[in-house]
């Protein structure tokens, strides 16, 4: 590898990629069972699984870059050690998985698709990237989300052109994700040396590649971070709450063989 | 026999375990088979990166390889380079899956995907939901011979 800063960049960006997919793939899991229909409880199931799948991937590359195994990344780091965007930490809605499961479906649809849409944006800008491991591994994962992309582009645009009530539902939404948008776009810290070094383009270029491919209206309003930059390690409790479950059964053994 | 062709033999008996008509060498998951006086090492190619029968895989083509009394060694390994494909999976698999009940990959889903139902061959069929049971698998049903039946997912670069 080039330079220890490459390296230290480059650990970075595959951290956030890792930490965002293995985030929303918890949340999108805590949907088990609850989503609005049984074939949507199948698909949204299998799109989650695939997210893990990918989030695994990245951790595998960096378990090959030194930084430990799998297992221990994902369930022995403390909140501050994640690198995710905060939009992925959110919870559902109120309640919890187990208690009064009361989730929000306008807020998952919108933050799926957009987050998926900014994960399509961000993996194409790495594949004309500098380091090859990661560009097999984003382009095989570039293929199963085309998947989810169709999937969440359907339901957003049959929701939000639905009912008055769906309509401002969905424009709430929309107003909580874009708050927070800003943060998946961010790369921390570390932003400007991962440019310069040409592991990913510029925030603002991709940002503004995000606006141009959404095109909408509704979504005019700019990408903030209002809760603070999870690239840098500022997270909210449900973080913590997140991970404490996620490890559960991790901590409760932690010498065991999985 | 060499042993080259006895690996490649018994990789033919280690089947998908969600699929057991279809074996990972029909599936195109093999990539290469390195042989040095008894040591052998085996590169697979992963379908789906969620698909929790992965590990299983690794573990059924440990043991049936072992089995070779010649084995001195084995490593198999899961590659990240090159990427499968559905292009990869080959004829005698996509019969068997038919058989099976299970439309073989063809065509794109982002095009036009026109899925033969592997029962009465009628192209009279809808998709019900692009996932399935299976990472790999897509719902569909037929409106001539109103049979729900299952398609793998066409996956290509």
């Amino acid at each position: 590898m080039e330079s220890l800063e490459y390296r230290e960049c480059l650990i970075e960006l595959i951290y956030q990629l890792a930490d965002d997919d293995f985030l929303l793939a918890y949340r999108g899991s805590e949907w088990l069972g609850l989503a609005p229909h049984i074939e949507e409880d199948v698909a949204f199931a299998s799109i989650s699984q695939d997210l893990m799948g990918h989030a695994a991937l990245y951790y595998g590359l960096l378990e090959d870059l030194g930084e430990g195994k799998v297992d221990k990344l994902t369930h022995d780091r403390s909140p501050e050690q994640f690198r995710n965007a905060i939009l992925v930490e959110l919870p559902n809605g109120t309640g919890t998985y187990l208690e009064d499961p009361s989730y929000d479906w306008a807020f998952t649809v919108v933050r799926n698709y957009f987050y998926t849409l900014s994960k399509k944006i961000r993996l194409d800008s790495i594949k004309k990237a500098s380091y090859e491991p990661l560009q097999q591994i984003v382009q095989k994962i570039s293929i199963e989300m085309s998947y989810h992309m169709m999937h969440w582009e359907v339901w957003f645009n049959q929701l939000i052109n639905s009912t008055p009530e769906a309509r401002r539902r969905m424009e709430e939404a929309v107003k909580t994700v874009i708050e927070e948008l800003g943060g998946v776009f961010s790369y921390g810290r570390f932003g400007d040396r991962m440019v310069r070094l040409s592991l990913i383009e510029s925030e603002e270029v991709l940002k503004q590649r995000w606006i141009t491919y959404l095109n909408k209206e509704v979504a005019k309003e700019p990408l903030t971070m209002k809760q603070g930059n999870g690239r840098n390690g500022v997270h909210t409790i449900h973080l913590a709450n997140a991970l404490d479950t996620l490890s559960e059964v991790y901590k409760s053994v932690p010498t065991a063989e999985w | 026999m060499v042993l080259k062709e006895k690996v490649i033999e018994v990789l033919g008996s280690v089947k998908d375990p969600e699929i057991p008509v279809v074996s990972v060498v029909d599936l195109g998951m093999i990539h290469k088979v390195h042989l040095q006086e008894g040591h052998v090492s085996i590169e697979v190619m992963p379908t789906f990166s969620g698909c929790p029968a992965l590990e299983i895989i690794k573990r059924n083509i440990e043991q049936a390889v072992e089995s070779i009394p010649e084995v001195k060694s084995l490593t198999v390994t899961f590659i990240r380079y090159p990427i499968w494909t559905t292009d990869l999976v080959s004829e005698r698999a996509k019969q068997e899956l038919k058989k099976f009940g299970i439309a073989p990959p063809e065509g794109h889903v982002d095009g036009e995907w026109h899925v033969p139902c592997p029962y009465c061959g009628s192209v009279y069929t809808t998709i019900d939901n692009i996932f399935g049971p299976a990472a790999c698998r897509s719902i569909l049903y037929c409106k001539s011979c109103k049979n729900p039946f299952e398609a793998m997912k066409p996956v290509s670069i």
